[in-house]
């Protein structure tokens, strides 16, 4: 088992958060994983994206030439990654802010309005945990047990309190996705 | 017992094995990309448990003359930086090395020259390898390519600072510095006493003059020349002993090899996957990845080059440790250069592209 993926979006979104939480799920699955952020001057409101890689056996190179996942949160990282993802791959992204829609024939792709439907329950924290569950649905390449058990590790304590809805929103998440056909 | 198993960032894990290799103090200015070391070692509070010191000086420069005279009191001392911080170091390096202290530095290199890009690079292996401040001295240079290595090295080059009282380097990357692994924590041990210096290394260390001793100087001023002459005969030799005992490298696929790759720390595990992505095609690709850049591993290069087709060396440069490797090769072979700078970084298909384009076409022509 190897999966290469790309979480990429804005700085604010939790696009590394979302990273660190399922390398950490890798870990806890005794998996070997890397998280190799593409780091930048900015913050909030910047391009941000992570490339995470699970797999079975040790990683030689934490950058990846092509993906088999591609979790695209705005149009910035649509133009740049959407010819990155290795056919047969799959393309997961938020339609919110994207005015040029994926073209690609010979990928899956999934969408899932996590934006709006965090908006609705006034949740909008838990944004990047319902795309995580998203994704899962789509790629169960960690159980949802291990997930959770990597969102405690890589939440600090005084954060903990916001477990709960945060398992509540990967569930979310995985009823959101869905694919274009 | 169970294995302590932790994802850390490489400058996260600098800062672990610095508490845990009974460092004294840790001197050092924020820049990115190794900001966490500082910041981590800020957040583990280590005062309240081992006693180590973590001090944010206000420059480069003062960090590293802290560095100075914590090493010439006999302390397990150190420093992290990147590109800019550490050119700022170079003279208090040089200064260290002229007094045969040992000390500890780590440069998560970002691409330059001048203030630069924030971005990974290897663009500092000359400044490394080759001296950066001015005179006849030589730094150990350790170059990790894992965090586990990050954590592992700060152990090593702790050791083998004070084995040759000399300055030792961990030249690492952004990538590297910035990347998230499984980190194995091991070991524990305590910061060492004078009378456990002075076992391991002699009694040197300026530790309070007592009777029964001479007093101990920590210079790298002499201003009679045969005096300064018999300080750098006396380096040139520790320098040989280190290049006989000290090199280490690590090898992939190099015994059936036709052609091999060189590389260090980043480079060198983006390559290890060229290496495979070759050998699925076919093409029988080797790997060579320089442990210490100083020592450097001359004589394996040489003794490869005689049966290799030809060696491309892949480094995130315009082509530095390239002249090391040639100078081994001796016009054995011919040897290529592929590199991105600036802070860009290639994936495992541009390196196999360049090896295509450099190893394998030129050899049709």
């Amino acid at each position: 088992m190897k999966e290469e993926l790309i979480i990429a979006g804005f700085g604010g979104q939790g696009v590394l958060s979302m990273g660190k939480i399922l390398a950490y799920s890798g870990v806890m699955q005794g998996y070997e994983v890397s998280w190799m952020p593409a780091y930048g001057p900015e913050m909030r409101g910047g391009t941000a994206n992570v490339t995470v890689i699970i797999s079975d056996r040790p990683i030689s190179s934490p950058i990846a030439h092509e993906y088999d996942t591609a979790i695209i949160l705005n149009q910035q990282s649509m133009d740049k990654f959407e010819s990155q993802i290795k056919p047969g791959g799959v393309l997961i992204y938020d339609t919110n802010g994207i005015t040029h829609h994926p073209t690609r024939r010979d990928i899956r792709i999934f969408t899932i309005d996590a934006t709006a439907e965090a908006a609705r329950r006034g949740t909008i924290r838990m944004f990047n945990t319902m795309i995580l569950g998203g994704y899962l649905k789509v790629r169960p390449v960690v159980t949802r047990e291990s997930v959770f058990e990597g969102l405690k590790k890589s939440l600090p304590e005084r954060a903990w309190k916001m477990l709960p809805a945060n398992e509540e929103a990967v569930r979310v998440g995985a009823e959101l996705i869905k694919e274009k056909l | 017992m169970k294995e302590d198993v932790r994802l850390m960032k490489g400058n996260e894990a600098i800062a672990e094995a610095a508490i845990r290799s009974g460092c004294d103090g840790y001197f050092g200015y924020p820049i990115t990309p190794q900001s966490e070391v500082l910041e981590t070692l800020m957040e583990m509070r280590p005062w309240e448990t081992t006693g180590m010191v973590v001090l944010q000086a206000e420059s480069e420069i003062a960090s590293i003359n802290m560095v100075y005279g914590g090493a010439a009191c006999g302390k397990r001392v150190m420093t992290s930086s990147s590109s800019p911080g550490i050119s700022l170091m170079c003279e208090g390096i040089s200064y260290i090395a002229g007094a045969e202290l040992p000390c500890l530095i780590v440069n998560v290199q970002r691409g330059g020259p001048g203030l630069g890009t924030i971005q990974p690079s290897q663009s500092d292996y000359f400044q490394a390898t080759k001296g950066g401040g001015h005179g006849d001295y030589r730094m150990i240079v350790l170059a990790p390519a894992s965090v586990q290595e990050m954590y592992d090295f700060v152990f090593d080059g702790f050791d083998l600072a004070f084995r040759y009282r000399i300055p030792t380097m961990i030249l690492s990357d952004g990538v590297i510095g910035q990347m998230m692994e499984k980190v194995v924590v091991t070991r524990n041990r305590g910061r060492m006493s004078d009378e456990e210096i002075c076992r391991q290394s002699g009694d040197w260390a300026l530790t309070g003059r007592k009777a029964n001793r001479q007093r101990h100087v920590a210079t790298s001023l002499a201003l009679e020349p045969a005096e300064m002459e018999a300080t750098n005969l006396r380096l040139q030799a520790k320098y040989n002993e280190i290049e006989q005992s000290e090199v280490r490298y690590d090898e992939l696929m190099t015994d059936d090899a036709d052609y091999l790759i060189v590389a260090f720390g980043s480079s060198a595990r983006i390559a290890s996957e060229t290496v495979q992505m070759a050998r699925k095609k076919g093409l029988k690709l080797g790997l060579l990845r320089p442990i210490t850049l100083w020592p450097f591993p001359s004589e394996r290069i040489a003794d490869l080059a005689a049966r290799m087709k030809g060696i491309l060396c892949v480094e995130l440069n315009a082509g530095q440790m390239i002249e090391d490797v040639r100078l081994a090769v001796a016009g054995q072979v011919a040897v290529e250069h592929y590199g991105r700078m600036g802070g860009q970084l290639f994936t495992p298909g541009d390196v196999y592209e360049a090896v295509q384009e450099k190893l394998l076409k030129k050899r049709r022509h």
